[in-house]
């Protein structure tokens, strides 16, 4: 059982509705007011990446399960995807202050510190798919 | 429109009316889930069915006055568009089915006069889209002008000390206000410090900071200081998982010790008397 909500990202407005819906969301699994704000500048980073860089994609909100011997596990899953013109080189990108902007380049480092796992899948020319989660504890 | 037709609706007035009402119930059903009152309805119905019947008689202008003043009336009450252009379709419906059913139009005249009726109908939804869109786009105009005014507004608290309260999202228009806001506001009310306080900003990520630095730098170069104040605790604890260097100016918990802090640079302090 999972609760999934899907929000288009191509204007600015996209990205405050993506962050809205993730908020919500994590509010209503428990999270405490840090962990959320955490969740939702992930978000926010990612829905800006996809609006800088690829113009449009989406963010896909949902709640995951995991089960371990010593019971289960509760967390939130953000998938940010797009057609943009890709990562060619996902190390750099990951370095903190690089940036092709302008600006501080601490995004996606930024959402790897502020979440718990992350994962990025990206083709050149193709688009990006960038997964992250936050466990609850 | 051809006389026999008008003739032919005007005959049948009453008959086209009462099947008009009736289909009108499904629209009620269906626009409003049943949540206005019947009697509500029923009477704004009426007053819809002469507007109709009006516009036959009346001279172009003064129906299109009629209609306005129905749509603005309508308008305030909020009901929508939707409850106009079914209402406009449930009656080509039932004109076009009573003269289809009867014979005084010959079956040659028939596309004829249907097509009259479209046009005639037409003309009158597009006026009623014209009057729900244009009272859209002046709300949408007046509200986007009104938080235009409310976005980054600078307030002179003391000599030389100004507060900028931002509250909400800061998007990539807001944050060139702010930069325009502060320089100009230190320059015209020649404040030493700036306090900028985030207390009411949801989300801190690097966008946002990077606008915020940015703006400090500005402020920094046209000789003043900036102050970063009301910096919630989860906020702090994001920007230090993002790693966001602040550290190039000063930050305060809250505004009032951001105050004091300016007090301090600006060589006063608050005393009890």
């Amino acid at each position: 059982m999972s609760v999934q909500s899907s929000v288009e990202v191509h204007t600015e407005w996209g990205i405050v509705s993506a962050r809205q819906a993730g908020r919500n969301l994590a509010k209503e699994i428990g999270f405490g007011s840090v962990d959320q704000a955490r969740v939702t500048t992930a978000i926010s980073e990612l829905a800006r990446n996809i609006y800088l860089y690829a113009e449009k994609g989406e963010i896909i909100i949902e709640t995951i399960e995991q089960y371990h011997s010593s019971g289960a596990k509760k967390g939130i899953k953000i998938t940010a995807k797009d057609r943009g013109p890709g990562i060619k080189n996902i190390r750099e990108v990951m370095e903190d202050g690089f940036t092709t902007s302008g600006g501080l380049g601490a995004g996606l480092p930024g959402v790897k510190r502020l979440m718990d796992d992350f994962d990025i899948d990206s083709v050149v020319g193709e688009g990006t798919v960038i997964t992250a989660v936050k466990w609850l504890r | 429109m051809h006389a026999a037709v008008l003739e032919m609706i005007y005959n049948q007035r009453n008959e086209i009316k009462e099947n008009w009402s009736e289909k009108m119930t499904l629209v009620r059903n269906d626009v409003f889930k049943e949540k206005v009152p019947k009697t509500l309805f029923q009477d704004t119905n009426e007053e819809f069915a002469a507007l109709i019947f009006n516009s036959f008689d009346a001279e172009l202008e003064d129906g299109r006055a009629f209609l306005r003043s129905f749509a603005e009336k309508l308008i305030r009450m909020g009901w929508p568009l939707s409850y106009f252009t079914k209402g406009m379709q449930t009656f080509r419906r039932v004109v076009l089915e009573s003269i289809s059913s009867g014979s005084e139009i010959p079956s040659k005249k028939m596309y004829e006069t249907f097509y009259e009726i479209e046009e005639w109908v037409d003309e009158m939804v597009n006026q009623l889209v014209d009057e729900y869109s244009g009272s859209w786009e002046t709300t949408l105009h007046q509200q986007r002008l009104a938080l235009k005014e409310l976005s980054a507004p600078l307030i002179p608290v003391f000599d030389n000390i100004s507060v900028m309260p931002l509250i909400g999202t800061i998007d990539t228009e807001r944050a060139k206000l702010i930069m325009e806001n502060l320089l100009d506001g230190i320059i015209e009310h020649r404040s030493q410090v700036v306090l900028i306080d985030i207390t009411g900003v949801p989300v801190v990520d690097t966008m946002v900071a990077h606008h915020i630095i940015q703006a400090s730098e500005a402020v920094r170069l046209v000789g003043a200081e900036c102050i970063l104040v009301g910096i919630r605790p989860e906020i702090a604890q994001t920007i230090v998982n993002l790693g966001i260097d602040l550290g190039k100016f000063p930050t305060k918990s809250s505004l009032r010790k951001g105050i004091e802090t300016g007090m301090e640079l600006t060589k006063r302090q608050i005393i009890n008397v």
